[in-house]
């Protein structure tokens, strides 16, 4: 278990004061919130904020924590020592700030009893379980094919002993064609555990795709920067390219030139109305590394009478 | 860790789905009263059908993200409200740019 500095990640002085901390985590918590920040980590560091915020926020939780010691290191593997909290006593103080199911494991073991207690999420009673929510990563080539992907779910369940515990589940799910990045598939039926017999909530999934390599998704359509030789480009050629769907074969007209945009209509991201599928030019010039590759730049130098710069008047 | 073998097939919220105003409360674990105010605000809009209200698909992120920023930055309804529709301006700025970017590089 990793050790985590709490003063460090909120940015302020093991002597700061709690108006100091309070201030602290708002600006924290407004910078990295995930709906307005756009940082890729920003959930993550949300979360540790969060963490952080919750431990020092509370006197009783600050004083344990300081008690720890000043010299441990962030990262540093870290085991609690026995009884370390013994003479202190935590009153579960609700969790209003953040969501406990969140917290690290560092956090778990230090104040993992404390919460039980306080817990608030028990504290909606409805017959029929909640609707759960989670985000899941999927290949855009899933989104085309309507994979079957197996998903695995972090879920906070209560324990024999009344304590919330994780738990993982793996659901096979069919992953609707046309689906794309922002959008939500309903499970029906499986979120939360009803209560007696009310019947199980529904499971809302967040889609993201998976980073590609060569496609870039923007809504429903689809960019590739297609490489091109200057004689493909100058004379035109029928190309081979890679689409999700599968090879296909794109005209070049002749005298194209670096950043034009070929559409192939209806090859984006399929569903009712399908997205287009862009490639864009790049002209790559062969490498004059040769002596025959230099001989033939330099007859064109002769040959061609052209002038890149003209428009530049020189 | 249990792996069932069942193949589970959903529907996709944004485009598939409408909500009663009790689908919607569930969706979001919410109270409707809550909802009713977001509509009386202008956050999120129902479409009327046989005078009962519907929602669309999209309604369900608007809700939560008001959740979350009332949770987390304690904002009002009204500060909600001018959040959501300053965060759509930015995410169209911001595929606008990403746009030019992207053509700026290929050219």
């Amino acid at each position: 278990m990793e050790f985590k500095d709490y003063y460090k990640i909120m940015g302020v002085e093991r002597s700061a004061s709690q108006d100091d901390i309070k201030r602290a985590y708002r600006k924290l918590s407004r910078k990295y919130h995930p709906d307005v920040s756009k940082e890729s980590d920003a959930e993550e560091k949300f979360k540790s904020v969060g963490e952080a915020y919750e431990v020092l926020k509370d006197p009783e939780k600050r004083a344990a924590y300081d008690q720890l010691g000043a010299n441990w290191q962030s990262g540093e593997e870290f085991r609690p020592p026995p009884e370390w909290d013994q003479g202190f006593e935590f009153h579960g103080g609700g969790f209003t700030e953040g969501d406990a199911s969140q917290f690290s494991d560092f956090f778990e073991t230090l104040f993992g009893g404390a919460h039980a207690a306080g817990g608030s999420r028990g504290a909606h009673f409805n017959l029929r379980g909640e609707d759960s929510h989670a985000k899941v990563f999927i290949s855009l080539e899933d989104a085309y094919h309507s994979a079957t992907r197996a998903i695995t779910l972090r879920q906070t369940e209560l324990g024999d002993d009344g304590r919330p515990r994780l738990k993982n589940r793996t659901l096979s799910v069919k992953i609707p064609k046309g689906v794309h990045q922002g959008q939500h598939i309903r499970l029906a039926g499986q979120g939360g555990v009803g209560i007696g017999q009310g019947k199980a909530g529904d499971l809302y999934l967040e889609v993201e795709f998976e980073p590609h390599p060569f496609y870039r998704v923007e809504g429903r359509d689809l960019y590739l920067d297609l490489p091109v030789t200057p004689w493909e480009a100058a004379l035109g050629a029928s190309v081979n390219i890679p689409t999700p769907a599968g090879k296909v074969e794109l005209k070049i007209p002749p005298n194209s030139s670096s950043g034009s945009k070929m559409r192939l209509r209806g090859r984006g991201i399929p569903g009712q109305s399908a997205g287009d599928f862009y490639a864009v030019l790049q002209v790559v010039l062969p490498p004059a590394d040769t002596e025959k590759a230099k001989a033939l730049y330099r007859e064109m130098a002769q040959q061609l009478a052209f002038n890149p710069r003209a428009t530049l008047g020189v | 860790m249990t792996v069932t073998s069942y193949v589970f097939s959903g529907h996709v919220v944004e485009e598939e789905m409408e909500f009663s105003l009790a689908e919607l409360s569930q969706a979001c674990c919410v109270d409707a009263e809550w909802l009713v105010a977001l509509v009386e605000e202008g956050i999120i809009e129902p479409l009327e059908r046989e005078s009962r209200w519907c929602f669309t698909g999209p309604t369900v992120q608007r809700v939560r993200t008001v959740q979350r920023l009332q949770r987390d930055l304690r904002v009002n309804l009204p500060g909600a409200a001018l959040t959501l529709e300053l965060l759509e301006e930015i995410n169209a700025l911001r595929s606008q740019l990403a746009k030019f970017e992207f053509s700026e590089r290929n050219s």
